[in-house]
């Protein structure tokens, strides 16, 4: 997993709220078995129409709009535990996803990819709708050591929770297998005495 | 000290608790299929391990199989790529495939509890969100992404954080054609799509303890659709009686030692939970979805709800849901034509639910313009239903009986709603492009369904049966 650096980008804005896995990548283009290519179906159905012609007044297709953030609304992320929405999102070029609210599977999955979700409240999400809806280069800095967020023009800044450990996984770039697999003796030594011996 | 039954059964899976950390959980029982595990196996490859627990996990193909002549090769390139590459991961990591052609093949959380592999007080994880589906045995059971099947492959164990527990009692007796379906999508209503968010909910009161053990896995399966991570059930004789005796289920001595541990798996009466909610089963009536998450259901007899009565920040998404689906603000679904009706799914596949269609649709016949498709969710339910004659009765009243698959209710293969039309489906999502781009998804149990098949339009089954 690559080292997750502190960073200010503009972002891309997509207030519609429930953003279901669907949506982010439809079923029908999951039948990839690498983790790789899944970005250029991102958002398919909504990014292109039945001829594959991109639509226009979708924002990625918006020349205007640009960057390392994906800012959307409530509840982003839910139904399918697909891994392959984080796959697309960060194969399209995101580092960060932003809302207010994340669907619990999602949230996982980004983190275990080195896609930071960051959950701001409802007020700071509006907040950042309007700046960018003023300003398409509004810039955002996002410093995960600080856990803050802030929205470079105005100064507005919010804080943002994380778990501590998926904090340092994401910084050093670690990741869950390798420190599992260290307790393995634990692992087994728990199996030699489990109360259930029926399973 | 007093603890939940989700409680009661993640301690005994802490294989290692830190401050700061999330707990170690070790994995009874993983399920796999062809989708999320290509990724996973081949993590394992690049780090050079074996599958620590082989004999623990099991495999089945169901997203991508076509449900008609599964004995032919699988036309779609892509699809079959991925159903190979299944069958040579298993070989090689040594798991146990139930893959196409097998007598036990199916949809993975249609498998699981008929074969005996589903057991109280397990904990479970499939690369699928409706693994929930396995709660209603008074199991652990829950979705993950693939980068933790491949944890799970490489430790047996996960590290998660230990989730909330809410409790949803629903009391009472249900009403005439009211079933399990109706009471989730009620539900799932009240809450909306996120209002179980950070939960694994308990299901309780006399409502669903009167429920069969097939209709309370309809219920857990639809947990995360109001965003819980996991749904489970109490075991009690219910349960029981349907596990004895299974493939794999506990027998003889085992199974008194099984017993004796599973009647401790209940929650304390002085118990915690985070979050507790009521429900009166006579308030529900049959349950269709308007829009575009599971959360915008109704009565079937209700109006949809306008657009100014939903909050200013959800009124965009709300209006986009409904040009979706091509509904106005409080209009009655009730009469409205329909195009296709899906009976399948991991929600409503299982055999009391092609029972329950064969004995309404007896001696009637489908509306002309409606194609209906029913695809049972294991070669064993497909096999009972032709022992009972299910197909005979679907054939004469015109209702396509496929083979086993996830099938429409994802479009993962040839089964998917033309853009613009209206599938009155038994499946889970009514999301966007869900059974095909531009197909719109109506949500309801397998009696309304079946209702409108017969009919050709959104009918309130109760009217039928009374008649």
């Amino acid at each position: 997993m690559k080292k997750f650096e502190t960073l200010s980008s503009s972002v891309v804005p997509l207030p519609i709220e429930n953003i279901d896995t669907d949506q982010i990548i439809p079923a029908r283009f999951l039948k990839a078995t690498t983790r790789e290519g899944f970005g250029e179906n991102l958002f398919r159905d909504w990014r292109y129409d039945s001829n594959n012609q991109p639509k226009q007044d979708f924002v990625l297709n918006n020349p205007t709009y640009s960057g390392k953030v994906l800012v959307a609304g409530k509840n982003f992320g839910c139904g399918s535990s697909r891994e392959h929405a984080a796959w697309a999102i960060q194969d399209a070029g995101f580092d960060v996803v932003i809302s207010s609210f994340f669907a619990d599977i999602f949230k996982g999955n980004a983190l275990n990819n080195g896609l930071l979700p960051i959950q701001v409240s409802d007020a700071f999400l509006a907040e950042i709708f309007k700046e960018v809806e003023k300003n398409t280069d509004t810039k955002l800095t996002v410093d995960l050591e600080a856990q803050t967020v802030t929205i470079d023009a105005t100064d507005s800044q919010e804080s943002f929770e994380i778990n501590p450990y998926k904090k340092s996984c994401l910084i050093n770039g670690y990741d869950d297998i390798d420190f599992v697999r260290s307790q393995i003796e634990l692992i087994e030594a728990f199996e030699e005495n489990k109360v259930f011996k029926f399973y | 000290m007093a603890k939940t039954l989700v409680e009661k059964i993640w301690d005994a899976h802490v294989v290692k608790r830190e401050e700061g950390f999330p707990d170690i959980l070790y994995i009874d029982t993983h399920l796999i299929h062809e989708v999320t595990s290509p990724q996973a196996f081949d993590g394992l490859r690049k780090r050079g391990l074996k599958l620590f627990r082989p004999q623990q996990t099991v495999a089945t193909a169901d997203h991508n199989v076509p449900t008609l002549n599964q004995h032919l090769p699988i036309k779609e390139e892509l699809s079959r790529y991925q159903v190979d590459m299944l069958t040579k991961n298993c070989a090689e990591f040594g798991v146990e495939l139930y893959g196409l052609g097998h007598r036990y093949q199916g949809i993975v959380h249609v498998i699981g509890p008929e074969l005996g592999i589903t057991l109280p007080g397990k904990t479970m994880v499939c690369g699928d969100s409706h693994t929930s589906t396995h709660g209603a045995f008074g199991a652990i059971a829950f979705g993950i992404g693939t980068s933790q099947v491949e944890q799970v492959f490489a430790t047996q164990c996960l590290q998660q954080s230990k989730p909330k527990t809410m409790k949803i009692e629903v009391n009472g007796e249900l009403g005439k054609g009211i079933s399990a379906k109706d009471i989730i999508l009620y539900i799932i209503a009240k809450i909306s799509a996120a209002g179980g968010t950070g939960y694994f909910v308990e299901f309780a009161g006399s409502a669903i303890r009167s429920l069969s053990m097939e209709a309370r896995m309809t219920v857990c399966n639809m947990s995360i659709e109001m965003g819980a991570r996991g749904g489970l059930i109490a075991p009690d004789e219910t349960t029981f009686e349907y596990i004895k005796g299974r493939e794999f289920a506990p027998k003889g001595e085992k199974w008194e030692e099984a017993l004796t541990y599973w009647k401790t798996l209940y929650s304390d009466a002085d118990a915690t939970f985070d979050s507790i909610l009521t429900f009166n089963a006579a308030d529900i009536a049959p349950m269709i979805t308007y829009g575009t998450n599971p959360g915008m259901g109704i009565g079937i007899d209700d109006k949809i709800p306008s657009t100014s009565a939903q909050p200013t920040s959800e009124q965009l998404s709300y209006q986009k849901a409904l040009d979706y689906m091509g509904f106005d603000d409080d209009a009655s679904l009730i009469g409205k034509p329909i195009d296709y009706v899906f009976i399948g799914s991991c929600t409503n596949s299982r055999i009391e639910d092609l029972r329950e269609v064969a004995s309404f649709v007896k001696g009637k016949q489908k509306a002309a313009d409606v194609e209906v498709w029913i695809v049972p969710g294991s070669k064993q339910v497909e096999a009972q239903a032709v022992a009972e004659g299910l197909d005979k009765i679907f054939e004469s009243a015109g209702f396509q009986l496929r083979e086993p698959g996830c099938s429409a209710c994802l479009g993962m293969n040839e089964d998917k709603i033309p853009a613009g039309k209206y599938c009155v489906s038994t499946s889970n999502r009514n999301f966007e492009g869900r059974q095909g781009p531009n197909a719109r998804t109506l949500l309801v149990s397998p009696l309304t369904a079946a209702a409108a098949a017969v009919t050709g339009k959104i009918t309130d089954v109760r009217e039928l049966l009374e008649a």
